[in-house]
Order: structure tokens, then C-alpha cells, then sequence
């Protein structure tokens, strides 16, 4: 029987010729990634295990971006405790604030993420790295614990929900419509326990910054990863970025899917998800009554990229964030942040009266830098709009692209870019 | 494993896990502290009213949302026995089993037990009674693997027998 091509990695890292999806296997790991909120647990876990420390320095990443520049003296306890961690282990790749960046942003850009690679996360968002061609998803702190002490961790091989994507998206359409389309169409658990396959010529019309934001939220859709192709533009991105050698797969042609589906990119609209929930998506014309709003956030893991902040900017130039609305901007790099001051997009948010922070998940999840009060409704382009995650149980949090939230910060409501005067 | 024995506190679908733990919490990674705030955002009795034991039944994709292991550390800490849900969102399946909080997946008991119901569960058989209905059903068995994972305490534990 034909392998889908995350069977195949998951085989060839299990060393086995063959597996199925419901198999239980032990699979090597390339990488394992930690942050500020779970390395913590991790390291108090794997200090009770019979270990004489990690299996690789080279191979764990420890990425504190969920509350720093520290938020608190707790927080900055934790941060401490990674770092102390990272420094007795002489972890290669552990990133102080200055070098750091959003965990899922920076990986790929420092290159230590690339095709044909197993990867695990102490965060749900590790699934972005599946836009290069890896196998990645996202574990708790004990599997972290134990991926770093043992260098392995157990997987039970997924099913595939194969998408045929085609056509090429219109202006101010986006990877994160096409995500949101799709979950919107599954919902929050269509894809459980599975593999999300991308394939199709429509591949080619989106840019590397869309696809990693097309995995990212294949979690959000209840997958184990989400996949795309090694194509001529992801191995430009790895030759770009990495040193390391890679490993393409591909499915075989047999391989077996639960389920097809196929999204003409050309006919997706710009797409928001409502609260509370991923799967409430309606298109910006689906929305008849107006939607006012008190708070913009563009960044995080999701859409926090070059791209994205150079669509922001584009609809931010020359124009305004309407009066009482709060704006803010977070590129989710250090390297991201100095492209984006080298090209004018920083001056161009300033200008527009938007804020623009240093790197961090703050907002997204509810931690700091853009705390909803009671009432407050916040158009934003992170990956989660579920009851109280940006703030009080009260607010309201609406999911859209960089194009549709830098809108809704002119319009003061959400709106398109071609809703704007 | 011993039987699980206690009320039942109820919820619906896509119980997320910053409803089971918010963020704003998450800069502690205390047990106690974490339970102290359980459900909170869900559910502001729950904390009040859990007695060590108690069972939390779920509808389908219990867990989604964050790979936080705070969010089955708070709910263990509360003093829960058992979840049981329709499904489970795969990293909180993955992390429960991990840190040794009992799990079963069971739709038919999902649907039919009601809040406030005694009920108990028998981990070895699987099977799950509601006392107060006098009903019974049979939850779904883990593999092999997992339940030597289970046996042993957590992987933690699993790890180091292996060593």
C-alpha cells in the first residue's frame, strides 16, 4: 500500500520500510523546540529522569516569546530558569531576547527547519515547518522532556485528508483566507488525529510566507501537521536560509486519503473568522452589518512575516487608523523588524498611527502587550478567537489576513481594502 | 488501575484549553496555583464546588486549542479522577496520558450522562457506570503501548524503567 508523504518521513525516521496509518512507532527526532511557558515544565519533568542531560545540544531549540521582554517577576522566573538550563546544557540554539524572535517565524529563518525533518514542539503552532516540507507538530512539555533526554518520541501514524489547491488567489487574498476557508469548511476538529496533504498547481501562486501560514493552523483544523510539496520555491527558501542538507518525499501515487476536497484559490474572498470559535468564518461580503471594533493587532506565528507587513503597510500608506482604535504591529523577528525599518513599512505604520513592538506572542494569547477589556471587540490575525483568549471573557476577537485587519484599523470596523476610500 | 468514583461536572463541544487554563495564568507552572484557576473562564463554580474524584464529561474535541500541558496539570490537580469525552483534541490526549490523568473516549456515555450524576469508571474493563441512571457503557480501550505508559505512572516513569 502507498505512503502519504508524512507516512514516508515518519517511516524513513522510525526506520521502516513501510507503516499505516494507526501504527505506533518510535521515531528519531531533528529538532526539538521549547519556550518560555512550556520549556519550564520540560526541564522539571526531565530532571527526574535518569539522564546525563540532552541527546543533543545541536538539536533542541529553547525560544522564550511568549512573555518577554518579561511580563512579570514570574515570568521573568521562568525565563531564567530556561536560560540557566540552556547554558548548563551548552544548548547551541537558545535565543536571548535581542536574537529572538516568534518561535515559528525564527526556526525556519535561521534554518534550522527543513525538508524531509522530524520535528516536535512544546508549543500547538510547531505544525508551521510542514510549509518546507517537514513533518512537525506540537507535543506537551513531558514529550519535550523526553525528546530532548532521549532524542525520540512515539507517534501513532496519522490518516491524510489530501487538498487539491488550484487557480491562483485575487489581490488582497491571502494564505490565511485560504486556511480559514478551509477550517471554516472542516471545522475545529475536521481533520483530528490527521495529516492535512496540500498539493495542486495552485501551490505555485502562493508565496512561502502564505504556506507557512497555511501550516500553522492546521491545528486549528484538529491536525496532527499540515504539508506542502518541496517545490523550486521552497528549496530556494532552504538554500537561503540553511546549511543543512535536505530530503524530499513524496507521496506515492497510491497512497491512500480519508478524505479530498479542492479549493479554486481564485474564487476565495477575504475570510474572518467569528467568535468564538476558528470554524465561524464568513467572507467579508457575507457581512451585512457593520462590525465595529476598538483594537488591530497584526503579527504571531501565524501572520507576523515580511509579507505580511508589507501588505499591512501597503493598505496603511497614506492613510489613518480611524480615531480611537488601537493598532498594533508586531513583526514576529529581529530580522523581520530590520527588513521592515529598511524598507520604510516601520515609518509607514508610525505614520498611520499604529504602535509597533519588539517581537513577542504577547497579545495572542492573552499575556500582555494588547489586553481586551470588557466589551472590546479586536480584528487580529493570530490563529485563535476562543472565549477570553486575548482578554476578559467578554471580548470578542475576529480572525482575518494582514490585508483585512490593517482595513479594519482605517475603517474602524471590518472592512477590505477595497472598502476603503 | 484503581476505579474512578465521583460527580460529574458537564460540558459541550471544543472545550479549549485557555478556557481550562487562561494564559494569564500561565506564568506560574504550580499545580496548585494552575487548579486554583481550572475552568475558570468556563465555568466559575467549578472550582468551588470539585471534590477529589470528580468526573468532567465533554462532548466532542475536548482539549483543542494550546499544546499547554498546564491545562490536564490543572485539571489532575483539581482533583479530578477520569475525563471522559466524545473525542479528544490529539496534544491534550497525548499530554493526559503523559502526566497519568485517566482518559476515555466514549460518545454514547458523553451523550447520556448528565451533571451531577455519580458515576465510576473501571479503567482495566473499560467499562463506565452512571450510578445514578443504573446505565452502563463501554469506553474505548487504550493500545498496549499507551497503557504501559499509563501503568507505569506517566512517560516519565516509563523512561526511566527503560533505562
Amino acid at each position: 500500500m502507498g505512503m502519504t508523504m508524512t507516512q514516508k518521513i515518519l517511516a524513513a525516521h522510525a526506520g521502516l520500510d513501510q507503516v499505516e496509518a494507526g501504527q505506533l512507532i518510535e521515531a528519531d527526532l531533528d529538532l526539538v523546540l521549547g519556550n518560555d511557558i512550556t520549556s519550564p515544565v520540560a526541564i522539571k519533568e526531565m530532571e527526574k529522569m535518569k539522564v546525563d542531560g540532552v541527546f543533543d545540544k545541536d538539536k533542541i531549540a529553547l525560544v522564550p516569546d511568549h512573555f518577554v521582554p518579561n511580563k512579570d517577576i514570574k515570568s521573568a522566573e521562568h525565563c531564567m530558569c530556561v536560560r540557566e538550563f540552556a547554558r548548563r546544557n551548552k544548548i547551541t540554539n537558545y535565543f536571548e531576547v535581542g536574537q529572538m524572535g516568534i518561535e515559528h517565524a525564527l526556526l525556519p529563518e535561521k534554518g534550522l527547519t527543513v525538508a524531509g525533518d522530524v520535528v516536535i514542539g512544546a508549543d500547538s503552532h510547531t505544525c508551521t515547518y510542514g510549509a518546507l516540507g517537514a513533518f512537525s507538530t506540537g507535543v506537551g512539555s513531558t514529550d519535550m522532556a523526553a525528546g530532548m533526554a532521549t532524542g525520540k518520541a512515539w507517534f501513532k501514524v496519522p490518516g491524510a485528508i489530501r487538498f487539491h489547491l488550484t487557480g491562483k488567489p485575487a489581490e488582497w487574498v491571502s494564505g490565511k483566507d485560504v486556511i480559514l476557508h478551509i477550517i471554516g469548511m472542516i471545522g475545529v476538529d475536521g481533520a483530528l488525529y490527521k495529516s492535512m496533504e496540500f498539493v495542486g498547481d495552485g501551490i505555485a501562486n502562493l508565496s512561502m510566507d502564505d504556506r507557512f501560514t497555511i501550516a500553522n493552523m492546521a491545528i486549528e483544523a484538529g491536525g496532527k501537521n499540515g504539508i506542502f510539496p518541496v517545490d523550486d520555491r521552497a528549496r530556494a527558501y532552504m538554500e537561503e536560509h540553511s546549511s543543512r542538507a535536505y530530503t524530499v518525499y513524496e507521496a506515492d501515487p497510491d497512497a491512500v486519503y480519508d478524505e479530498e476536497y479542492t479549493i479554486d484559490l481564485s474564487a476565495l474572498r477575504p475570510t474572518i473568522a467569528f467568535p468564538h470559535l476558528p470554524e465561524n468564518t464568513r467572507t467579508i461580503d457575507e457581512i451585512t452589518e457593520p462590525v465595529k471594533i476598538d483594537q488591530v493587532v497584526i503579527g504571531s506565528c501565524t501572520n507576523g512575516r515580511l509579507d505580511d507587513l508589507r501588505t499591512a503597510a501597503k493598505v496603511l500608506a497614506g492613510r489613518h487608523v480611524a480615531e480611537g482604535i488601537r493598532c498594533i504591529v508586531i513583526p514576529a523577528t529581529q530580522k523581520i523588524y530590520l527588513q521592515a525599518m529598511e524598507e520604510g513599512l516601520l515609518k509607514t505604520f508610525i505614520e498611520a498611527g499604529a504602535v509597533v513592538s519588539t517581537p513577542t506572542c504577547g497579545p495572542c494569547l492573552g499575556g500582555y502587550m494588547g489586553i481586551l477589556a470588557e466589551g472590546e471587540r479586536c480584528v487580529s490575525t493570530t490563529n485563535r478567537n476562543f472565549v477570553g483568549r486575548m482578554g476578559h471573557v467578554k471580548s470578542e476577537i475576529y480572525l482575518a489576513s494582514p490585508a483585512v485587519a490593517a482595513a479594519s484599523a482605517v475603517a474602524g470596523k471590518i472592512a477590505c481594502p477595497q472598502q476603503l476610500a | 488501575m484503581k476505579k474512578a468514583t465521583g460527580t460529574v461536572f458537564k460540558y459541550g463541544d471544543n472545550v479549549d484549553t485557555d478556557v481550562i487554563i487562561p494564559a494569564r495564568y500561565l506564568n506560574s507552572s504550580d499545580p496548585a496555583e494552575l487548579a486554583s484557576h481550572c475552568m475558570e473562564d468556563i465555568d466559575k463554580e467549578f472550582i468551588k464546588k470539585v471534590k477529589p474524584g470528580d468526573i468532567i464529561v465533554a462532548d466532542k474535541n475536548f482539549g483543542c486549542g494550546s499544546s499547554r500541558e498546564h491545562a490536564p496539570i490543572a485539571i489532575k490537580a483539581a482533583g479530578v479522577s477520569c475525563v471522559i469525552a466524545q473525542t479528544f483534541a490529539r496534544i491534550f490526549y497525548r499530554n493526559a496520558i503523559n502526566i497519568g490523568l485517566p482518559i476515555i473516549e466514549c460518545p454514547e456515555a458523553a451523550a447520556a450522562i448528565e451533571a451531577g450524576d455519580e458515576v465510576e469508571i473501571d479503567f482495566d474493563t473499560g467499562i463506565i457506570t452512571d450510578k445514578t441512571k443504573n446505565t452502563h457503557y463501554k469506553g474505548q480501550a487504550f493500545p498496549p503501548f499507551m497503557q504501559k505508559i499509563i501503568a507505569a505512572g506517566g512517560l516519565v516513569n516509563y523512561i526511566n524503567q527503560g533505562s
